[in-house]
Order: C-alpha cells, then sequence, then structure tokens
C-alpha cells in the first residue's frame, strides 16, 4: 500500500482471483484498498492476518462467497457491501449475529432488472422472439402467418417477491393493464394489492407469475410441480431471480407435456447450463443471466458503492439495506 | 340475410370466415383464380366487403361492385380503402378502432425493449450453447430512454402511457400541437428524431406520411437512435433503412410491418440489432376476436338499418 492511501479509510476487497472491477482506480482515490488477491499465494493469509483487526468495511465484488469461515477472521468487520442483489453467496445470519450490516446493490439494479421481466413477459405472451425466428428462416411468405399471442392486459400476475425488483415491474404492469397480486415473506401494509400468504394460492388465482424474490433455504423451489400445475396449461412463469427457486427439472417435463403456457428465464440452476429439452420449445425464451448487464446499470453501482462506503466512514445513513430478519 | 353476398377479400380469421359464412352468403376471393370472371357473375349480390390491413377495397373493386354498400375493414388502418370513392358512391366504411388500441402499444413497448436489451439475440445466444463459452454482452438501458412518438391518437397515447411508466421523457410529432399535454412537441420529424432515443411510428398511412421516416429522418436519429414501426411499411422508405441498418448509421429498429408483407428484405435477417414480427400488432386471440365481433356487428347494423357501431364514413 502506499504512504498516501495508508491515510484513507481501509476497505478489503473480496472478488474472484481473475477478475479485477472496472471501477476499482476510482475507488482507490478516496479509499485504502486492501486486495489480498494483489499479493503472491504464499503472503496471501498472513497479510489478512495481520490486517484483519482493523478491517470494518468489506467489499464484495460479483457474488464471491463471504463465509463463516472469512467473517471469523474478521473480528472488527461492520459492513458488508454487496455488489449484486443477490445476497445468498453471504452467510446472513452469521452477519445477523455478529451485528454486520449487508448492502446490496438493489438501489442501482432494479430498473433494469424490472426492465427485463417486462421484456421477457411481453415477449413471451406476444412470441416475439418466436416470430422473429420465424420471419429470420423466410417462413412468412411460405406457410402464412404465425400463431396468434395473447393479450397482455388484464392478466392476473402474481408476483412472488415484492422488494425493490418487484416494485418496479408492478409499476411498469400496471400501465399495461395488468392485475396485481403477491405474495412476500409479509404482507406489506403500503402495498395496496391482494395478499396471498402461500405461493400455490397465489398461482391458483393467477395466469402470470413474476419471480422476483430472494434465494433463500426458505424459497428454494418455491416454484415446484404444484405451484406450476396450479397455475395452469395458459400459465406463464418468468424468473429473474435465481434458477433454484423453481424446480428445474420438474418445469421441464411440465413444459415438454404442454401443461404450462410459457416462460421466460434469465436465470438456471446450473448456469450456464440450460436443460436442452428448452432449445426445442418456441414458448420458452431464454436469456444468459443479463438483468443487470447494460453499462449504466454498472454506472448505477459504482455510484452506490461509493456513496454507501463514504455515507459509512462518515457516520450517515446507506442505501440499499438488506433486511437481516 | 343469408342471400346477402358479402366478399371477403383475402384469409384473415377463422373464427370471423365462419360467423359471416353461417349469417351471410360469403364469397372468399381468394378460392376464385379469375377475379374478373367471378365479379362478373357474382356483382349484383355483393352488398358488403370485408377488408384487413393487406387487402381492402381499392377503386377498381369499387367499380366492379355495383351494388357495393359497405366496406367493413377488419383493421383501425384504412389505407387499402379508397375512401374518396367511398364517400362519392354513398358507401359506408367502418374499421376496428379501440379494441386493438392497447395490443398494439403493447407490441410497441415489447419492440423496443426486445432491440434495446437484445432479447431474440441473446435467446439465440443460449440455444446456440455459446453462453457456456462465455457471457453475452452488455445491452442498453431502456428505462429513462427519451421517446418520440409520430402521432399521437389513440394507440400513441397508449404508448405515451406505457413508456411513462419506464421514466421514459415523451416527445411527439403531430399534424398539430395538442393542447394540454405534458409531452414536448416537434414540429417536423427530424427535429423530433434528432432529439429522441427511441423514434415510434404511430400515425395512419396517408399520401402526407407516406415515408414519413426517409434518409433525413433516419440521419437525424443516427447511430445510436432505434425506429421502431407499429404503423405500415410504406411509412418507411426501406431501402434507406436497409442500408443505414447494415452499415451502422442507425442504432437498431423493431419492425412489425414491411412494404412489402409478407416480404422482408433479407439483409435484415443477419443484424442482431433488429427485431422482426410479421404484422402482429393485434395479434392476439383476444384482440382478434374482438375485432370480429366488431366486423359483424357493423354488418349487421348495417342490413338492419341501425346506427352503425364505428363508422369512418
Amino acid at each position: 500500500m502506499d504512504e498516501e492511501a495508508v491515510n484513507r479509510p481501509l476497505v478489503l476487497v473480496h472478488r474472484p482471483p481473475n477478475f479485477h472491477f472496472p471501477f476499482r482506480h476510482r475507488l482507490a482515490t478516496q479509499f485504502n484498498l486492501f486486495d489480498p488477491f494483489d499479493s503472491p499465494d504464499s503472503t496471501r493469509s498472513s497479510l489478512l492476518c495481520r490486517h484483519a483487526h482493523n478491517i470494518r468495511v468489506l467489499l464484495c465484488v460479483d457474488p464471491t462467497p463471504v463465509s463463516s469461515d472469512l467473517l471469523s477472521l474478521l473480528p472488527a468487520l461492520e459492513l458488508i457491501v454487496g455488489s449484486t442483489v443477490g445476497v445468498d453467496h453471504i452467510n446472513l445470519p452469521k452477519c445477523r449475529r455478529r451485528g454486520i450490516t449487508v448492502t446490496n446493490a438493489g438501489v442501482a439494479f432494479s430498473e433494469d432488472v424490472a426492465d427485463l421481466a417486462v421484456g421477457l413477459l411481453i415477449d413471451v405472451l406476444r412470441k416475439i422472439s418466436a416470430s422473429d425466428r420465424f420471419l429470420r428462416a423466410s417462413s412468412w411468405a411460405k406457410t402464412g402467418d404465425y400463431a396468434l399471442g395473447s393479450k397482455l392486459g388484464g392478466k392476473r400476475v402474481g408476483m412472488v417477491g415484492m422488494g425493490k425488483i418487484g416494485s418496479e415491474v408492478v409499476k411498469r404492469l400496471q400501465a399495461f393493464g395488468c392485475i396485481i397480486s403477491y405474495n412476500s415473506r409479509r404482507k406489506k401494509s403500503a402495498i395496496p394489492f391482494p395478499y396471498y400468504p402461500d405461493v400455490y394460492e397465489l398461482a391458483v388465482n393467477s395466469d402470470v407469475l413474476v419471480v422476483c424474490c430472494a434465494l433463500t433455504e426458505e424459497t428454494h423451489h418455491i416454484i415446484n410441480k404444484d405451484v406450476m400445475t396450479a397455475l395452469g396449461k395458459e400459465g406463464v412463469i418468468i424468473n429473474v431471480g435465481r434458477g433454484a427457486l423453481i424446480d428445474e427439472k420438474e418445469m421441464v417435463k411440465l413444459l415438454v407435456r404442454g401443461e404450462i403456457g410459457g416462460v421466460g428465464l434469465d436465470v438456471f440452476e446450473n448456469e450456464p447450463h440450460v436443460p436442452k429439452e428448452l432449445f426445442q420449445l418456441d414458448k420458452v425464451l431464454l436469456s444468459p443471466h443479463c438483468a443487470v448487464a447494460t453499462p449504466e446499470c454498472f454506472d448505477a453501482l459504482e455510484e452506490l458503492i461509493l456513496f454507501n462506503l463514504r455515507a459509512f466512514f462518515a457516520n450517515k445513513p446507506l442505501w440499499s439495506l438488506v433486511n437481516l430478519e | 340475410m343469408e342471400s346477402i353476398g358479402v366478399l371477403i377479400v383475402c384469409p384473415m380469421n377463422t373464427y370471423l370466415e365462419q360467423e359471416l359464412e353461417k349469417r351471410f352468403n360469403l364469397f372468399k376471393f381468394w378460392n376464385f383464380p379469375d377475379k374478373t370472371q367471378f365479379l362478373n357473375t357474382h356483382k349484383n349480390s355483393i352488398r358488403a366487403v370485408v377488408g384487413n390491413a393487406t387487402a381492402g377495397a381499392d377503386a377498381e373493386l369499387i367499380e366492379a361492385l355495383p351494388k357495393l354498400e359497405i366496406v367493413a375493414s377488419f383493421s383501425v388502418g384504412l389505407d387499402k380503402v379508397d375512401l374518396g370513392k367511398c364517400k362519392e358512391k354513398g358507401i359506408r366504411v367502418t374499421n376496428t378502432p379501440d379494441v386493438l388500441t392497447e395490443d398494439v402499444a403493447d407490441l410497441a413497448i415489447g419492440l423496443s425493449l426486445a432491440v434495446l436489451r437484445r432479447l431474440c439475440e441473446s435467446d439465440r445466444y443460449v440455444r446456440s450453447g455459446k453462453w457456456k463459452k462465455g457471457d453475452y454482452k452488455l445491452t442498453t438501458k431502456f428505462t429513462g430512454k427519451t421517446v418520440g412518438i409520430i402521432g399521437l391518437g389513440r394507440i400513441g397515447m397508449a404508448i405515451a402511457k406505457r413508456a411513462e411508466a419506464f421514466s421514459c421523457p415523451i416527445s411527439y410529432y403531430s399534424r398539430t400541437e395538442k393542447a394540454d399535454l405534458k409531452y414536448k412537441y416537434y414540429p417536423s420529424v427530424v427535429e423530433l428524431a434528432s432529439n429522441c432515443h427511441i423514434l415510434i411510428v404511430a400515425c395512419p398511412l396517408t399520401e402526407e406520411t407516406r415515408h414519413i421516416i426517409n434518409r433525413e429522418v433516419i440521419d437525424a436519429l443516427g447511430p445510436k437512435g432505434v425506429l421502431i414501426n407499429i404503423g405500415r411499411g410504406p411509412h418507411v422508405d426501406e431501402p434507406e433503412l436497409v442500408s443505414a441498418l447494415v452499415e451502422g448509421r442507425l442504432g437498431g429498429a423493431g419492425l412489425d410491418v414491411f412494404e412489402h408483407e409478407p416480404y422482408v428484405p433479407e439483409e435484415l435477417f443477419g443484424l442482431e440489432n433488429v427485431v422482426l414480427t410479421p404484422h402482429v400488432g393485434s395479434g392476439t386471440v383476444e384482440t382478434r376476436k374482438e375485432m370480429a365481433d366488431l366486423v359483424l356487428g357493423n354488418l349487421e347494423a348495417h342490413f338492419l338499418n341501425k346506427p352503425l357501431i364505428t363508422p369512418v364514413v
């Protein structure tokens, strides 16, 4: 660490070995960035031990796991600044016990994720990508019109998860005349839409499910066979959360058997592997986990991280806090 | 009414054709290879024509049907109907406004999202197995982008309402500025194109609006700009559009309509910044049924001497 840096607040950078985040230089002008991967393998852990008692903030780049073991090495840690929306790679129960605050990228990413969720839904219902494929195969002149799609207005949309992303999705879908209801860990009094404490009941009363909740032990495979069957043969599922929110094997079976109307998926259980049965189906829209892959998203993330780091060291309120309860 | 002759000019909707057959003496134009012969034989029994966006009632057809009383279009656009001729001969004309407004507006936004976020291209990326080798590249955010709308009628307003939900600043061009609107008005399409990121065509096709999207407008929209056309193919100078896209002078396009449907310029097939749909603006099961019911309702009203539901002439 250079001399000037030593006088700046210390931030531990926790990242995958081969990944340098793009705004490192900008952060380095304001903070003393301690990045263990800058050091060779042999000295890395002893270097970390030497500085551990001074480390109050950990910047988690990408969903690099923040395990119980790592947390044990950092007795002075007060804040983890995440760079993703999902925080399933961070040992949250331990953070809760230690009183460690966690922030995520929700504030920076929500609009882009919501845009993608709505885009996927319109595409699936109106068969945009499928008919684009049809056109490019020169089929319009040969075989006539493509199959009709389904109207968005009046569709009952069941939101699975009603956090920042869910709220942004709802704000958009209302303009299209969708009828909204939701499931969430707890009913939210500020939200005027019908609440279903059970995802199965939500599915029974919906035409579409938009999955955008956090992945936790409780929500693993929250979209299971029963829920998908309850949604019905014309039902559509959009997933911009995590692959493991849906029982993928069951979903594939139901799709192949024609028991779900269509799906739009940005996430999968075992990325980048996608069940090959899905490639044969026109009613399936596949997206390579790119809900936040816009330059605007990353600019917003950079600003958010900078803001939170500055705010923390100035004892000011932080943005995009993760609720650890 | 079974003896009333109705001519349907092209296949458009099975339900509509079945219902027309139940109520009238329906002639399906495409079943007669010799059109002139057909018209000569049946001209005195045909009192109604049902057309759509592809084919309607031009001057030639109107002249060939001396007993024609009403043209009911299975569309809202009437560019395929010679309205002047109909007025001259006292022929009524109906269309299908309102029932398809939402679907068309939904598609305009759907195409915008599909182009900016590369939905079709990234789907292809996954299906081809490329995701296993590396992530797809960055795309462009839609929320907050300036949207320019040409034509602020029913469909234009519905598009604006949806785009506002994405915090898109809205501007427009229209024959006259509309009072009491919070959207910014530009007195020319070129100025509108210079000041927006996504330009959406939502006006009727008339002599004035043919090729309203020309080279000048395309240049003004520029290498980052995106054109969305849910109007009519002839709104756009198609060869100019194709060369601008191929040469990278225009950022992207979402096209539901083409100058010579069902033919689409093949140069577009290799482009990843273009999304192409086969004229499906109103193409949902729900809306096509509503449109069909409106056509049937208008014909019934006419032959029962009741007021037409959605008359234009």
